[in-house]
């Protein structure tokens, strides 16, 4: 068992370790660096150079690899290009507005997510099934842009509800931010729940089609304790891995919705600092971005395993 | 997935695209599904020819018009017609992304059964490195190429096939394991078959169907991400008229002009309905359930 979960975290940190290579070399073999794109028509001669060394990038690309490894793995991720600030710096409180943000939609989203997959499984192809599946459709299949979109244009501007735009500065606290966020969360956690929502009824459909719980119902258990004591605990254990799975896949879809709502996070940062060719800001993002993938993956593959008695003694299955 | 059994009269390939389409529309969502999509490449294609205005006229005179019977959609900020530039919206998004999800067909196919057939270190290799690649989000990777390298079609359809095709890889492995335990596959060795003929008459009939299923579900996922660059202005470039770019225009004047964001939103909406529809259809079909498979 503990093997087990060392292994797993080793995994993880081999992936971290691929991503940090993989940025590092896509940023080396694609055409421009941080100086040709720093300088642009500029980019010659004297300056140039000048501007290798003010950056350190006249010593080979290994060196350079594995000092920014280590400042990495001590937390270090350097300087950013455009404003020389340290990325630690400029990180911070867009990580925090980041995780405000998405542990709104999570702490939203799941519950009801269990609630509408669970109502769509009992009441497979009935009116509820039918009016919920194809709202979760709709919301999973739309662009996020389009939804973040439509949600300013109908709550904001036809019945002025709520403001539109979040205008808050980036170092804002929590309690000023909370007011503002309603709109992006609603939009967040309307395709999250979506997805969500479809996973929990599919792995409940199953369940409730399997042996045991035919046999539940042939035995005369009554409907509503067969559901809570033999189907849902069941059910949920497979939807774990693949909700995170999906949360993972969902961050670029963040992304998108913090630029419609202009909202100063991890998302509009990636913009930012791609449209200001700022590639050391860009390397650390796609280390962190990665990161999040890879814990909560680990974090949902860890679930399972404390949840599950019988994959205690088992190999995972890959 | 079925087997295909070789004893069995061979059908042509037009009967069995026949058959799958029938099955396809004999749903009413399947139904639904393939009309918007024939509507669309249809629309795409013929457009140019009855497009009522120049889609780059730009006439400061008639900015941000209302919907009437000259300009059907109203007019955008710069006076340019809405309608002719929401039916030519879709043939950059619908070209770049069907090419772009053929070549992650391919490859991600290709890769797939290779890791599939070999096994061992290659395939431990491999597959690390492909979670390596899903762990980076797609918007991070795609934002970078794309500015380093320029947002021409020739740039956008192979990044977009590389990047949509390294889930394939993982659908085209999982379906390789599982025929290649299969008596056929032992027989055929015995017969004294290559590796390379055994993936071509044993291997890729029977994983086709999944691959081609996974291929349709990252159609309808790569417009998403296509329309999503567009939208952030890292996509197609103006004036070239595209969904993502009409909505992101016209965004911050929908106050006075929804007319100019609802007509692009009505597009883009539809055609990825469409696609869904239409993978949905096309994965019963074929027997295949991805229900419950995440979309990486």
């Amino acid at each position: 068992m503990l093997i087990l979960v060392l292994k797993r975290i080793l995994l993880g940190f081999i992936t971290l370790f691929i991503v940090s290579l993989i940025t590092f070399v896509g940023v080396e073999v694609l055409p421009g660096d941080a100086c040709t794109t720093y300088l642009e028509r500029e980019a010659y001669g004297a300056a140039l150079e000048a501007c290798y060394k003010r950056l350190g990038l006249d010593i080979p690309a290994y060196e350079r690899y594995i000092s920014w490894a280590i400042g990495v793995i001590q937390g270090d991720f350097g300087y950013s290009l455009s404003g020389e600030m340290k990325i630690n710096d400029v990180l911070g409180p867009r990580v925090k507005n980041s995780l405000v943000l998405a542990s709104a939609s999570i702490l939203i989203g799941i519950p009801i997510a269990l609630l509408l997959g669970i109502i769509t499984a009992l009441w497979r192809d009935k009116m509820p099934d039918i009016i919920i599946s194809t709202f979760t459709i709709f919301s999973m299949t739309i662009p996020e842009f389009i939804s973040a979109t439509l949600l300013i244009l109908i709550v904001a501007i036809w019945l002025e509800w709520l403001p539109g735009i979040v205008i808050v500065p980036t170092g804002a606290s929590i309690s000023e931010l909370l007011p503002n966020i309603i709109l992006p969360v609603v939009a967040i956690s309307m395709i999250m729940t979506a997805h969500m929502a479809r996973m929990v009824r599919s792995s409940v459909i199953q369940v409730m089609a399997s042996d045991y719980v035919q046999m539940a119902i042939l035995k005369g258990v009554p409907y509503w304790k067969m559901v809570f004591k033999h189907v849902l605990p069941n059910a949920l254990l497979p939807a774990i891995n693949v909700v995170a799975l999906t949360i993972a896949w969902l961050l670029g879809g963040v992304v998108v919705t913090e630029v419609v709502f202009n909202y100063p996070g991890l998302g509009r940062l990636v913009i930012e600092s791609i449209s200001n060719r700022d590639l050391p800001v860009v390397q650390a993002l796609a280390i962190i971005l990665a990161s999040i993938y890879v814990i909560i993956n680990l974090i949902a593959d860890l679930l399972t395993l404390m949840l599950n008695p019988r994959l205690k003694s088992l190999q995972i299955k890959k | 997935m079925t087997l295909v059994i070789k004893k069995e009269k061979p059908k042509s390939t037009f009967s069995k695209i026949v058959e799958i389409i029938s099955t396809m529309a004999s749903r009413p969502s399947g139904l639904i599904g393939l009309i918007i999509l024939v509507f669309h490449v249809s629309l795409a294609i013929t457009s140019p020819l009855y497009a009522p205005h120049d889609y780059k006229a730009i006439d400061p005179s008639l900015m941000l018009q209302a919907p009437s019977s000259e300009y059907w959609f109203g007019t955008d900020s710069l006076g340019r017609d809405v309608f002719t530039r929401t039916i030519l919206g879709g043939r950059t998004a619908l070209t770049v992304t069907f090419f772009g999800s053929l070549i992650a067909l391919l490859w991600g196919g290709a890769l797939g059964i290779f890791c599939g057939l070999v096994g061992g270190k290659i395939d431990d290799v491999v597959m690390r490195i492909i979670d390596a690649f899903l762990s980076i989000p797609w918007i991070l990777a795609m934002l970078l190429i794309v500015s380093l390298l320029g947002t021409s079609t020739i740039v956008l359809i192979p990044a977009l096939g590389f990047f949509y095709g390294k889930g394939i890889v993982r659908v085209a492995r999982a379906a390789t394991h599982d025929v290649i335990a299969k008596d056929f596959i032992v027989s055929a060795r015995a017969r004294g078959h290559g590796n390379f003929s055994i993936i071509w008459n044993e291997i890729l009939p029977n994983v086709r169907d999944a691959i081609m299923v996974e291929g349709a579900m990252r159609w309808s996922w790569m417009l998403l991400g296509f329309s999503s660059l567009s939208f952030l202005g890292f996509g197609v470039s103006p004036p070239t008229p595209d969904w993502g770019l009409m909505i992101s225009n016209a965004r911050g004047l929908m106050s006075f002009a929804y007319w100019a964001v609802l007509a692009p939103i009505f597009g883009l909406s539809s055609l990825i309905i469409g696609i869904n529809l239409t993978a949905d259809a096309f994965a019963k079909a074929l027997g295949i359930d991805r229900s419950t498979k995440a979309p990486v």
